[in-house]
């Protein structure tokens, strides 16, 4: 796969920057012409990985949440979220459904959604060095479609 | 984030505008909270039309409500939800057990 498109963007871990965030990646990802559907899917993926960051990152301040997204030649689109905050000590219980060590506001739901909403999720994490999500989704409905 | 409701006898429909994410939940959490402790309502209805977006911050405001509802006795129904939340919601299985219609 080539890449034939990229864009990156630094936010402080700061709620407000949710909207800024999944918005960014949402309108980077406009030149493929995706649906409705897999625009909401993306952006609600980029929603809950930068929850994560702002959430479970950095619990005792702010820190920086570096979002870098590529398009490849394949209709792919690749959003890599990633913080330098307190890691996670145990992803596979993190990954669990409904698991959450978040206030009410949080359901436990984050991964679960990461992972039905991408075609792949990856997530690397080193406890007090920081976490890495890396998600791809293959944005090419309407492109097939043409093809039939 | 707006919030309105209006109240029909033991009835509350409470209309939520905007976008439900972690940064907007909490409010949104307090506000209903505080609705249900002042309007003591038997059912209460979510009019989902002017949420443009949600993630699961959503499923845990319509989760809390929910208990919070049961715990009363009374009812909870989720009306109006666009595409994107209805998938938000069909991924956390909210349909099994809850009342939801969609635009």
């Amino acid at each position: 796969m080539k890449i034939t498109n990229e864009m990156k963007l630094t936010l402080l871990s700061r709620s407000v920057n949710e909207s800024m965030a999944r918005t960014a990646v949402a309108a980077f990802a406009a030149q493929l012409d995706p649906t409705l559907d897999e625009l909401g899917d993306l952006k609600t993926a980029v929603s809950e990985a930068v929850t994560n960051c702002i959430v479970h990152a950095y619990p005792n301040g702010l820190g920086r949440v570096l979002i870098t997204s590529k398009i490849y030649d394949n209709e792919v689109i690749e959003v890599i979220v990633r913080d330098t905050g307190c890691g996670i000590p145990d992803i596979e219980r993190a990954r669990q459904t409904l698991f959450t060590t978040g206030g009410p506001e949080r359901s436990g739901m984050g991964f679960t959604i990461m992972d039905s909403f991408m075609d792949t999720l990856r997530v690397r994490s080193v406890v007090g060095k920081g976490t890495t999500v890396t998600m791809r989704k293959r944005l090419n409905v309407r492109y097939r479609s043409a093809q039939r | 984030m707006k919030l309105s409701y209006t109240k029909s006898n033991d009835s509350l429909t409470v209309s939520i505008t905007g976008e439900i994410d972690h940064h907007t939940a909490q409010s949104l959490l307090s506000s209903l909270s505080a609705l249900l402790d002042t309007q003591h309502p038997l059912s209460i209805v979510l009019d989902f039309s002017g949420v443009g977006f949600m993630d699961s911050s959503g499923i845990a405001v319509i989760l809390n409500c929910y208990r919070r509802m049961k715990e009363l006795g009374g009812r909870l129904e989720v009306v109006s939800v666009a595409n994107q939340a209805r998938r938000v919601l069909a991924a956390a299985g909210l349909e099994k057990f809850l009342k939801i219609s969609y635009t």
